[in-house]
């Protein structure tokens, strides 16, 4: 499969590029080839593109055809699939998301766990199911070495003693197998002060501080309890994370709905607050939900990513000490992923599993406060092979709508959870997500190429 | 080539070492509500992809 797209650098510069989605290969190319391409390959000529190509001259045409067999020789365009079949290795547990707490100190109207709670009591884990939670991915991490727990909720900082005493017993209980812990938290900030930013730094290999963008849409979404915007208070103590993290991990993670479709402005405002490594996603609600994103809204927000994506190339490369990193658009060419990786796809219901406050184990995060997807629990481990199996087999190869989408080896087939919620199939295609991503992908290829370019003369 | 600059070679290729799941899973990084693996990092950091230079 070819795929060619272009990117509009400026009013007078326009990039064309061909990528060959079944090896990897991208090339730029000029608009002779570009029209060649899509001549050849894939037939979408769009606006006056047919028209050009007719124009072109028959000698231009020939050497550029000519440039093609050589692609093709070497096995960098128009390649057949070297991966037909695969099947996830269920045998083996990586990563938990262990739900801390199943309650929130804040009341945010967007809340995919109905504010901390996901439908279940308010119910707080305790060291005992931690312990055992710890217990389960080491015994069920085979050869593994690099395990990674997630400390989410609801706010896991309300309950951060028992934070502590598992990040203290993971670490002794890994070091015994030769293993190592990868901790993250997501966090709201409320909570976060001297003792817990201080925590945080020391023992996270990642924080994640969740933080909408502009005041005015933050804390129309995002309340206390109360009512009370919180805005101030959360800016402030996620730029004093920020502040101590220095050059270890770290998001500001926002979300968009469909109040600020300008969300662009929001990403902008966290990077000019000072933050450098920034997500905003797009909300994921119920289309009758007035904040919901719908078809209707993909226009604009395609139009926004491409707005956003000049001003994000112009802060990496102006010198004016705004470089940063948006999520979304941090493809490394060099080191990417391999292909396992590429056709697993997030690893949800095998590799990384989700556990409640009282130690039941569901696929992912997304997944909690669904029953039926209940898969065991951490006393008595995955009772629900048929689920392990099943969601075993989720991946790009099996999926009628990724089969023939160029974005399948970045995106992994997408958030299967949002898929389940959008179609009622696991295998089902949420389609306000993928025309998303391939907006995303399209762009990030777009500014690595040229960041690669200009790396390299 | 004249019209043609490769960026990145083939690197989805079979017979590479690949699939050692040490990378981290996807949703552990700052999304948790929309899945991509095209950002993540190869554990063992190996240049899988080779960077041609050719100009225009």
């Amino acid at each position: 499969m070819v795929h060619t797209f272009k990117y509009d650098y400026d009013d007078t510069t326009t990039y064309y590029f061909i990528y060959d989605v079944e090896s990897g290969s991208i090339s730029s190319v000029d608009y002779i080839a570009y029209l060649c391409a899509k001549k050849n390959y894939n037939n979408d000529f769009v606006g006056t593109e047919d028209a050009d190509y007719k124009q072109l001259a028959q000698k231009d045409i020939e050497e550029v055809n000519g440039e093609f067999a050589e692609l093709e020789e070497e096995g960098n365009l128009n390649t057949e699939a070297l991966i037909t079949t695969f099947k996830k290795d269920t045998r083996w547990v990586k990563a938990l998301c262990l739900h801390i707490c199943h309650d929130c100190n804040l009341r945010c109207i967007y809340c995919f766990a109905k504010d901390g709670s996901y439908n279940t009591p308010r119910d707080y884990m305790t060291l005992e199911v931690g312990k055992k939670s710890i217990d389960f991915i080491l015994a069920n991490s085979g050869p593994r070495t690099n395990l990674e727990v997630d400390f989410f909720g609801g706010e896991p900082l309300m309950n951060f003693q028992v934070v502590k005493d598992i990040v203290a017993y993971a670490k002794i209980e890994a070091e015994k197998l030769g293993k190592k812990f990868l901790f993250t938290m997501t966090t709201n900030c409320v909570l976060l002060n001297k003792d817990t930013r201080e925590f945080l730094e020391e023992e996270m290999d990642n924080v994640v501080l969740s933080i909408d963008g502009r005041a005015k849409v933050h804390n129309a979404v995002r309340k206390t309890i109360s009512g009370v915007p919180c805005y101030d208070l959360i800016k402030n103590n996620a730029l004093e994370m920020r502040k101590l993290r220095g050059d270890k991990r770290y998001y500001a993670r926002g979300t968009f709905t469909a109040n600020n479709l300008d969300f662009g402005k929001d990403i902008l405002e966290l990077n000019d607050m000072g933050f450098d490594q920034i997500s905003i996603e797009p909300v994921v609600l119920p289309a009758e939900d007035p904040l919901a994103i719908t078809e209707e809204h993909l226009p604009k927000i395609l139009v926004e990513y491409d707005k956003f994506a000049k001003e994000y190339l112009k802060r990496r490369h102006d010198g004016s000490g705004r470089w940063f990193n948006f999520f979304h658009f941090m493809i490394d060419l060099d080191h990417g992923p391999c292909v396992t990786k590429r056709l697993t796809g997030c690893g949800c219901g095998t590799e990384y599993l989700a556990v409640t406050p009282v130690g039941d184990i569901y696929p992912c995060h997304q997944f909690v406060g669904k029953e039926e997807f209940k898969m065991g629990t951490v006393f008595d481990g995955i009772e629900r092979e048929d689920m392990r199996e099943q969601f075993s087999n989720i991946n790009v190869l099996n999926k009628k709508h990724c089969k023939e989408c160029f974005a399948k080896f970045y995106c992994g087939g997408g958030c299967t959870a949002n898929a389940y919620n959008f179609t009622n199939d696991l295998n089902g295609q949420y389609k306000i997500a993928c025309e998303m991503t391939k907006k995303r992908l399209e762009l990030s290829l777009a500014i690595a190429c040229i960041e690669k370019m200009r790396e390299n003369y | 080539m004249k019209h043609i600059n490769k960026i990145i070679e083939k690197n989805l290729t079979k017979d590479h070492a690949t699939g050692c799941g040490e990378c981290q899973s996807s949703c552990q990084s700052a999304c948790k509500t929309s899945c991509t693996v095209g950002n993540q990092a190869c554990k063992k950091e190996e240049k899988i992809n080779v960077i041609i230079k050719k100009s225009i």
